[in-house]
């Protein structure tokens, strides 16, 4: 006889979201531009040509005005750079739109699951400039290293709100919120908390744009017209525009929405996060294949019974093919309704797939699909999804989230309507 | 004692670096109870010092100072020692 305890697994809600976006704070302005079909990359070469001579790629997706800092006490506000602060601001819109608060925050039972690329490049460049000038303990604020640290989102937030449960930080650049989802639906689903604060953030910076731009997978054909890139999927797509913000959800048990009388906005219903173990920066199909099965087995969801696919869809050559090849070989051709956020919003990295999640949430409540930007001709080594090119109504009860990062990192969030047992 | 030209230098950096409100200032008042400041702020508070009066702190000599500062009429002494030091030994 084995001593094997089956434990059993917990339904896992969503009860609030907050978003900062390219389109600005708050989730209502980035429903609000997607829905307008707006594009927010815009010309960034008098900026960033000064900072890296050589960067080709000159545009991105900036927040559209500076945030207000005085919005978070200086107490709080100290150890919190840009990527920090932008997180602060979205998890406190997803608190209280989820009504939850002081008390119950600092039970021990909240826990937080927010990530980022880096802790922040701006201040990591403040930073590096204090070292090179040798006055690196002299002149260097206190708190630089708390803005820094690759933790700084989850350490802050957990700050921030007094929550005293489980603090993860599941750093995996464009992969972070992804991660974090998942982290904190396993936290919930498996007992060991009964909410998460869950998402990720990052800050749009020349340096962030010229990582992309060293291994080629940035845009650079398009600086004279912003908004015509990135272009996912599209014939003449040339790489990925970045972009900044933070995406945040409360993600938390069924029984203890239902307790507190929450409003229910959906069921995170499975997820799965697998290594490519083959290369850190091209992709390979056949594993994004096996991370999708993976996450519907999780969720206990056919392929059939999903009907929407939020996508990675960066705009990169070698990224977009290989998505529509994984989402072909798993849903069939012409299956499942697909289209990627970042021809409005750019590539928020490790915000993306919170902020992405969030209007795929809306379209899910409201019945309709959001359109590729920029997809005007299918390329050919992207042809099989059913590519959503413009703005359909369409009622669907489940969605798939994809996301994936460079190191070979893919990960699938699956989300359906909440309907009671 | 501090000219009052310094002491509302003082008050100047502890309102920008801190954003604290002048009547909060007064000498009795402590830094850390009445001011809310903490441990990292006393350390942003010397360095926001040290470039305001361009004086130098030197932790093997001054730590054991700046632990004992309690008021702001404490911080205004502190202040007028360094600048004694320094008098006494410019080259230092």
């Amino acid at each position: 006889m084995g001593t094997h305890v089956q434990i059993p697994l917990r339904r896992i809600v969503i009860t609030g979201v907050g978003a900062i976006s390219p389109f600005g704070q708050g989730v209502e302005s980035l429903l609000t531009g997607i829905r307008d079909g707006r594009s927010a990359v815009v010309d960034l070469s008098a900026e960033w040509s000064n900072k890296i001579p050589a960067l080709t790629c000159l545009v991105g997706a900036p927040l559209p005005e500076p945030l207000d800092p005085k919005q978070i006490e200086r107490k709080f506000r100290r150890s919190m750079g840009p990527t920090a602060m932008m997180a602060a601001l979205a998890a406190r819109e997803a608190f209280n739109q989820a009504g939850l608060e002081g008390e119950t925050l600092a039970s021990g039972r909240v826990g937080v699951s927010f990530a980022s690329t880096t802790g922040s490049t701006a201040s990591l460049e403040q930073s590096f400039l204090h070292y090179f000038q040798k006055n690196f303990t002299e002149s260097l604020g206190s708190s630089a290293f708390f803005q820094i640290m690759s933790h700084t989102c989850a350490a802050n937030l957990a700050h921030f709100f007094g929550i005293r449960g489980r603090v993860v930080s599941p750093d995996s650049a464009c992969a972070s919120a992804a991660q974090a989802i998942g982290l904190g639906f396993e936290a919930i689903r498996y007992g060991l908390q009964d909410a998460m604060l869950c998402g990720g953030a990052d800050e749009l910076h020349a340096v962030v744009t010229g990582c992309f731009d060293l291994v080629h997978a940035s845009s650079c054909r398009y600086n004279d017209h912003p908004d015509r890139t990135p272009r996912p999927f599209d014939a003449g797509r040339d790489g990925t525009v970045c972009g900044e913000g933070a995406g945040a959800l409360v993600l938390e048990s069924e029984a203890s929405a239902r307790a507190r009388g929450a409003r229910i906005l959906a069921e995170v219903a499975g997820f799965d996060t697998v290594a490519d173990g083959g290369h850190l920066a091209q992709p390979l199909s056949d594993s994004i294949t096996r991370c999708l099965h993976n996450a519907l087995d999780n969720a206990g969801v056919l392929p059939e019974g999903i009907g929407y696919v939020n996508a990675h869809g960066t705009g990169t050559v070698l990224g977009d093919a290989a998505e529509s090849q994984a989402v072909v070989d798993v849903f069939g051709p012409q299956r499942v309704a697909m289209s990627s956020l970042k021809g409005h919003i750019g590539h928020t990295l490790g915000a993306s797939a919170a902020l992405e999640t969030i209007v795929s949430l809306d379209m899910l409540t409201h019945g309709y699909l959001a359109p590729t930007r920029n997809l005007t001709e299918v390329a050919a080594d992207c042809v099989g999804p059913d590519h959503v090119t413009t703005l359909r109504y369409q009622r669907f009860d489940a969605f798939v989230k994809n996301c994936f990062a460079f190191g070979g990192i893919n990960t699938v969030l699956v989300v359906k309507r909440y309907e009671d047992a | 004692m501090l000219e009052q030209e310094d002491a509302d230098r003082v008050k100047r950096v502890l309102m920008e670096e801190f954003e604290l409100e002048e009547d909060v200032l007064r000498p009795q008042a402590s830094l850390y109870t009445d001011m809310g400041l903490d441990s990292l702020d006393s350390v942003d508070l010397v360095v926001a010092l040290e470039r305001e009066f361009k004086f130098k702190v030197v932790r093997a000599v001054d730590e054991e100072r700046i632990r004992a500062i309690r008021t702001l009429e404490d911080l205004y002494g502190f202040i007028e020692t360094k600048r004694r030091e320094a008098q006494a030994n410019p080259g230092a």
